[in-house]
């Protein structure tokens, strides 16, 4: 099938040019400073000179885990959409696709090949640094969060959502306007989420509903609460909620995984992007 | 369109298209772009097994003909078949080769992996793909080079490559768009040896170049487009059949030349005056008219018509 080779091609391409190569050095990098640096959560001592009990020490990693995980997803983000965006543009610009196209193949399979390729890059990396991060701090604080496989599935599905809209504007857009656009709009979905917290606190429906139509948009931050919802442990999402609304404004926590309805948007918005970025490809002038 | 198309267009009917079934036949094909008509109907039958020239300078429609008779663009009027299919059919491609005129591969691939690609692609048959490889990387000379990253070739060596893509697969028909743009001379003749062998087993090849020499050394029929419209097609012997005459003459004022006008068209460089349609009976009589407008006539050389003269001709009749 020509779109299982355009994906080996896109994964051999990401290969040779040592973009998993760099990934590869620079996760092990992290993992090994924060496998360092969680260690030393162990060895703290309190006043009197007694080492964290470990239900603080459980408590205090799983924060700090969010946080790195937060850093690993926005890797991940930026890698998609930096990957993405000139991912159809360059080959048409340059006249690579040109040959290509003449054999028997249709356009919508390139699209769907360069997705299934940037797809499995997206997997492996998810599911390669959380395999190795979580190795890390259970060996460090003896800390497993307690829904790793979600996480690993909210963080993938957010860099996914990133190399979709990506690859979608790459099918229009010069390589460096689609990587800019695709990045902006994950900032901006992440400050609109946080603009929803904020009037999920206060109670303002109005505010809140930012949060709601940018998760909509652009799913990658409501993707987000989900990979923060699965790091936290009982013990934080019982002060969350005791803390009530106020409990919600914050963007490195959840109180609640996100609803089946969100969900099955997201598997909707995917398979628009990607039968929109088919139609653009194909209507295209190249 | 001067009447030497008539023989290129006889078989401008979908009936025709099913008796014959040539490499190539259209019928008005055109293309805008916006507000810009880049091919503004295009008709023409190219036979199975010749070498077609396209010739035409920049700008002149032909990579986009190419490309849509390649399927890559839609036509927004028109029709045309390719080996008496429709263009675009899938099925088709696979006897079809290409080197296009932005010719650019994977550079982190090797050359042959570029051509396993295209095998796997077109698809050829698994166990076919070494013999197949190496033919290519013979015929274009880069059998050497065959485990070498693309990135460190040079430009003329991707576009060997570039036609060792095209060859892959013995296609019933070749597009090859300005296939010696990057080559030096020797490169430049080792491709004409190309064209010439793949014209030897049948194979059509629709040459696409501003190269006249070249079209004129291979090409059995040509096309010649300008602002999208074919002006003249026809054989090589019946676009050729005029006389040029030049003429190298001493002491024409400016205002003289156009006195020369009823001896046809003319070209002007220097004190050398090329008459590009000019019947043989008539050059004592331009002779006379040159002396007697007080010039001095150093030089008469009657010589068949090149190639480059009659595009010369039709593009200034054109424009």
């Amino acid at each position: 099938m020509p779109s299982l080779v355009i994906a080996r091609l896109t994964v051999q391409e990401a290969s040779r040019r040592r973009l998993l190569l760099a990934l590869v050095i620079l996760t092990l990098l992290v993992v090994g400073f924060s496998a360092w640096g969680f260690n030393k959560i162990t060895t703290v001592t309190r006043s009197d000179g007694t080492l964290l009990p470990p239900a603080q020490v459980a408590l205090i990693t799983s924060q700090l885990l969010i946080v790195i995980t937060f850093m690993y997803s926005g890797v991940l983000a930026l890698s998609a959409a930096v990957v993405a965006g000139p991912l159809i543009s360059s080959e048409v610009e340059s006249g690579m696709l040109l040959s290509m196209l003449a054999r028997p193949m249709r356009r919508s399979e390139v699209v769907i090949g360069k997705w299934l390729g940037l797809a499995v890059l997206v997997g492996i990396y998810a599911a390669g640094s959380a395999f190795f991060e979580i190795l890390a701090v259970d060996w460090a604080t003896g800390y497993v969060p307690p829904h790793p496989i979600d996480l690993v599935l909210y963080v993938g599905a957010e860099g996914l959502a990133l190399l979709s809209l990506g690859l979608l504007l790459s099918t229009r857009l010069a390589g460096i306007t689609g990587g800019v656009i695709a990045l902006v709009a994950w900032l901006i979905a992440w400050i609109a989420g946080v603009v929803g917290d904020i009037g999920a606190s206060l109670q303002n429906q109005a505010v809140e509903n930012v949060g709601t139509i940018s998760h909509l948009i652009l799913p990658t931050d409501g993707l987000w609460r989900g990979a923060v919802y699965a790091m936290e442990p009982d013990v934080v999402l019982a002060s969350l909620r005791a803390a009530g609304t106020i409990g919600r404004a914050n963007p490195f926590s959840a109180v609640d995984p996100p609803p089946v309805q969100f969900l099955v948007w997201v598997v909707t918005w995917f398979a628009l992007m990607l039968a929109l970025s088919v139609w653009s490809f194909r209507t295209r002038e190249i | 369109m001067a009447d030497l198309a008539e023989a290129t267009t006889a078989a401008a009917t979908p009936e025709g298209v099913a008796a014959g079934s040539p490499a190539i036949h259209t019928v008005e094909l055109s293309k805008r772009f916006g507000g810009t008509t880049a091919l503004a109907g295009l008709s023409m039958t190219v036979p199975r097994g010749e070498v077609f020239g396209f010739l035409g300078p920049n700008g002149a429609g032909k990579t986009t003909s190419v490309k849509l008779l390649l399927g890559l663009i839609a036509p927004t009027s028109g029709e045309g078949w390719l080996l008496g299919q429709p263009i675009g059919d899938l099925k088709t491609r696979r006897k079809i080769g290409y080197l296009p005129e932005l010719f650019r591969y994977q550079s982190w691939l090797s050359a042959r992996e570029v051509l396993a690609l295209h095998c796997e692609l077109a698809p050829l048959e698994r166990s076919s793909w070494k013999d197949e490889i190496a033919t290519a990387l013979d015929t274009v000379g880069l059998t050497e080079r065959a485990g070498d990253r693309v990135a460190t070739f040079s430009k003329g060596m991707q576009q060997r490559l570039g036609l060792a893509v095209a060859l892959l697969g013995e296609p019933e028909l070749v597009f090859l768009d300005e296939p010696t743009s990057a080559l030096d001379p020797v490169g430049r003749h080792d491709v004409r040896e190309v064209i010439r062998g793949l014209a030897s087993r049948g194979t059509a090849v629709f040459l696409n170049s501003h190269l006249l020499s070249e079209v004129e050394q291979l090409c059995d029929r040509v096309a010649v487009v300008d602002h999208g419209r074919v002006i003249a097609s026809g054989t090589m012997d019946q676009l050729l059949s005029g006389t040029t005459v030049r003429v190298r003459a001493g002491g024409l004022e400016p205002g003289d030349i156009a006195k020369l006008a009823p001896f046809g068209h003319l070209d002007v460089e220097g004190d050398q005056l090329t008459f590009t349609d000019l019947n043989i009976e008539r050059v004592p009589e331009l002779v006379n008219a040159i002396v007697a407008l007080g010039a001095r006539v150093y030089e008469v050389a009657p010589r068949h018509q090149t190639l480059e003269d009659r595009f010369l001709q039709l593009l200034d009749e054109e424009n």
